[in-house]
């Protein structure tokens, strides 16, 4: 089942990245240059880093039938804390990094807990919710940094999403390292199949003794921390904080990375590798449009062009009706249950 | 007489297979005007899969249907309407959210200028519920009505567009005496007007009651087609089950004076405002107490507030002597106690997950987060339960939503059962299943509770009331009226008067 799933999104990744290759034949090259691995597709994996650490969290969010708009704020928030912390700090000491990675986290987790808070224990809708601290959040943001882009001149600040590790860009190792434990998390403890139950029938959940109120309070503290390591490797990467527009329209990416990976918005099963592959897709289509020189301004419909065919793929009806055409059975088995409302 | 009748409808050589299950092989059925045909069948023998291959909800891989002789391709539901076939499905599948009117006419509004006409489609659905012999407020909410109410709205709905052939999968399972016989007397009107109607049930009674002709399947081959009057039932069972029933033998006066431990639950004045008044009760191990009552009369109310699923504003409940507050069911579950609910498809099911999953759910919710279940582990119990509750598909990989509706409820018993509770409180555990499995299933409380285990079994069947339960507490408005000790001397008319308040 998941492998099928997967199947859609990795053709389409490897559609683009070798489209790539007709403008750019050295594009799968990667070198070695000053001890460092280079080439477009680290560069994919680098950037591409806090969209997929975000999605990871997004995903959790979304399998419980929730969303979690506010991640592009926390991005900007955790950013602004991070660099504020260190601003003016010594070069000589690391503390100040390790206290401005630890105020930015733990702001970050704070808000998936007023997220969560909200949605499970006073029952506010999910977009609601997080409608609310993805507008406050921002001008939380906006108030630490006095609404001004904040240069950061402290250098080990600039090593969380500029530096390197085994020759390989540290935030690849991040990503990794986070998309890990959510594995592990998921399929080796029962959070999984509790956040599925939850997403997928929350009164049968509640009454088969799961505490679906603690389940949901968690994939919001998890999707904050998730949006909070993002906005410190983005802030760090451009050795800045900039309240106004770091980690601008984030949430939208992270949601289409989701469902392009094949998790539905209508919570239950969720696919974290289909995530990664979503949000790799996205990642390698922007650096794409910008490698080829197409207008910047038509990033967005391309990108939108893109995404509507991958979902359309994904539906097994589209595909029947296109490429079905010739064989004689359908799989209708989908319309199960649009008997009495369609 | 009515074989002269040229049929209304014909399917022939009907086969549908889903991957790894062959839900239909080669069956074929006819259906003539003016008779109620039922079909009959095991749970998974494949009779919705045969109707939602005629409505359009499936295709068929082979065969043809042929409706007043000419062959059909019905592509999708509302097609199947368009062409007069109405249907009401196994799940119900209303909106309760939305007023009856809105209800009735979702997806097929009547427009009068650009917009929909509330007027008319008001007074058409108050025309439509009246040939059903119901008048109801029709702009109220749908959830403002009881379930038999929601039943009746549900068969309107699909009564709406001029029907020449009406489809009711298994529409009694949640219904009263009552209601059945008001349910009926609509068939034999409509009937009676020229309509075909096919009829699902696992209620032999009914069965016999309302139908003129019966359909037979098996693991989804056909068995045969019989006139009703025609067919013993102890014959109709064996066709269905492929075998003897070998009935629960219990003896009644055995059950009734079987030997008591000591008390488990001890419930005094436990009651909720709108919903359960005062309430006492004691409960012994090893006991099967029997709660009988009308549908509202607040058995499942009760149900929930010893389950914690609603909490209770007065009142006490001790269990093993010590006092026990019952907030949520999490709580509940701790202390021993397992509700199995009545509303398996709000309640139950986790449908995207699969049996296994939906098996261990309860048990790992004990264990905790942590302490997870080896995958190994948790496909030896779902095996375990699968053979146990003769479980349809064996695959314990299969998603439940894709099994037929008594193979749910029989894992929704597999999630309780493992948990091994001191307690458990059947809520209509046997809606839904076939008379085999029914069987099975009373034998299976009789023999937990010889080991110990106390059983709260709230059924509308009193004859599977009568015969299980020790004790048979009477609710009525909300109220217990009686407790009765169970024996040979009991009948079901003695309950029945207790349920309807003395009058019957
Ligand atoms: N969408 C599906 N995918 C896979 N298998 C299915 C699907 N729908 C039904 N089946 C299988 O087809 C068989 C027949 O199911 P069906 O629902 O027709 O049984 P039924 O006779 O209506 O039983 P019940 O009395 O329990 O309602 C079952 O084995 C079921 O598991
Ligand atoms: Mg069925």
């Amino acid at each position: 089942m998941a492998k099928s799933k997967l199947f859609w999104p990795i053709m389409v990744l490897v559609f683009i990245l070798v489209f790539n290759l007709f403008f750019d034949p050295s594009f799968f090259t990667v070198e070695i240059r000053n001890g460092r691995f280079t080439g477009s597709l680290i560069d994919i994996l680098n950037r591409g880093a806090p969209l997929m650490l975000i999605s990871i969290g997004m995903t959790l969010v979304i399998a419980t039938k929730g969303i979690d708009l506010g991640v592009g704020s926390v991005i900007a928030m955790s950013g602004a804390v991070g660099a504020m912390t260190v601003t003016g700090s010594p070069e000589g000491s690391l503390t100040p990094l390790f206290l401005a990675i630890v105020l930015a986290l733990g702001v970050s987790v704070l808000t998936g807990v007023w997220n969560g808070v909200l949605v499970s224990r006073i029952g506010v809708q999910p977009i609601v919710a997080t409608l609310i601290l993805m507008v406050a959040g921002r001008g939380v943001a906006q108030l630490i940094t006095n609404g001004q882009i904040t240069t950061v001149y402290y250098e080990p600040y600039k090593f969380i999403g500029g530096g390197y590790l085994l020759m390989l860009p540290l935030s690849i190792f991040i990503v990794a390292f986070v998309f890990l434990i959510a594995l592990y998390l998921t399929r080796k403890t029962s959070i999984g199949l509790f956040i599925e139950s939850v997403g997928a029938n929350p009164s049968a959940s509640r009454l088969s003794g799961i505490n679906s109120k603690n389940i949901i309070l968690m994939v919001y503290m998890f999707s904050g921390l998730c949006a909070g390591i993002g906005g410190l490797i983005l802030s760090s990467n451009v050795a800045s904080a900039d309240g106004n527009n770091a980690g601008l329209w984030y949430e939208l990416d992270a949601i289409l990375a989701v469902v392009i990976g094949g998790t539905s918005l209508m919570g239950g099963r969720f696919f974290l590798t289909g995530t990664i592959i979503g949000a790799l897709i996205i990642q390698s289509l922007t650096t794409t449009i910008y490698s080829i020189g197409v207008p910047a301004e038509t990033n967005l419909v391309v990108k939108a062009v893109v995404v509507l065919i991958v979902c359309l793929l994904q539906s097994p009806e589209f595909r029947n009706k296109v490429f079905g055409a010739f064989t004689r059975k359908g799989i209708k088995d989908t319309k199960d249950k649009g008997v009495t409302l369609s | 007489m009515q074989e002269q009748k040229t049929p209304r409808l014909v399917m022939e050589g009907i086969t549908k297979e889903f991957p790894g299950v062959k839900a239909l092989s080669n069956v074929s059925f006819q259906l003539f005007p003016g008779e109620v045909h039922s079909l009959m069948g095991e749970n998974g023998a494949g009779k919705s899969t045969l109707i939602k291959v005629l409505t359009g909800v499936y295709s068929n891989d082979e065969g043809t249907v042929k409706l007043e002789g000419s062959p059909i391709h019905v592509a999708n539901p509302l097609e199947a309407q368009d062409l007069g076939i109405s249907t009401v499905y196994q799940e119900v599948n209303l909106c309760s959210n939305l007023s009856v009117v809105e209800n009735i006419f979702i997806g097929r509004q009547i427009m009068k200028k650009g917009r929909i006409d509330w007027k008319e489609m008001k007074s058409r659905a108050e025309e439509v519920l009246a040939r059903l012999n119901l008048t109801i407020d029709v702009t109220k909410l749908l959830s403002s009505y009881s379930v038999a109410i929601q039943q009746m709205v549900a068969i309107g709905r699909a009564l709406n567009v001029s029907a020449r052939v009406l489809i009711l999968d298994e529409p009694t399972s949640s219904l009263d005496t009552d209601e059945v016989n008001q349910l009926f007397g609509v068939i034999r009107k409509l009937k009676d007007e020229g309509l075909a109607i096919v009829f699902i049930s696992h209620f032999l009674d009914q069965i016999y009651e309302i139908s003129d002709r019966i359909t037979v399947l098996r693991n989804g081959e056909l068995v045969g087609e019989y006139m009703t009057k025609d067919l013993p039932r102890i014959e109709l069972v064996s066709k269905m089950i492929g075998k003897e029933l070998d009935a629960v033998s219990s003896n009644r006066d055995e059950v009734a004076k079987k030997e008591r431990g000591e008390v488990l639950l001890e419930v005094e004045q436990l009651a909720r405002k709108g919903s359960v008044e005062p309430f006492n009760l004691d409960l012994h191990k090893g006991e099967i107490v029997g709660l009988a009552g009308l549908l509202g009369s607040g058995r499942t109310e009760l149900a929930r507030l010893l389950f914690g699923a609603d909490k209770a504003d007065s009142g006490e409940i001790k269990i093993n002597g010590s006092k026990t507050k019952l907030n949520i069911p999490k709580q509940a579950i701790s202390k021993g106690i397992a509700f199995c609910s009545e509303d398996r498809k709000a309640e139950g099911i986790i449908p995207d997950l699969t049996i296994r999953e939906n098996i261990i759910l309860a048990m790992q919710g004990i264990n905790g987060v942590f302490n997870y279940i080896p995958k190994k582990r948790q496909i030896e119990i779902a095996d375990e339960y699968i053979k146990l509750l003769n479980i349809n598909p064996r695959n314990p990989e299969q998603l439940i939503k894709n099994l037929s509706g008594g193979n749910q409820q029989k894992v929704m018993l597999a999630r309780w059962l493992i948990t091994n509770p001191e307690l458990l409180i059947l809520d209509e555990p046997t809606r839904g299943i076939d008379i085999g499995a029914k069987a099975e299933i009373m034998k299976l409380m009789i023999s937990l509770s010889k080991d110990g285990m106390s059983i709260l079994f709230i059924s509308s069947e009193l004859e599977e009331v009568l015969r299980t339960c020790n004790k048979i507490v009477v609710m009525r408005d909300r109220e217990k009226v009686s407790e009765i000790d169970n024996g040979k001397q009991v009948t079901q008319q003695d309950i029945m008067k207790q349920m309807a308040g003395g009058v019957v």
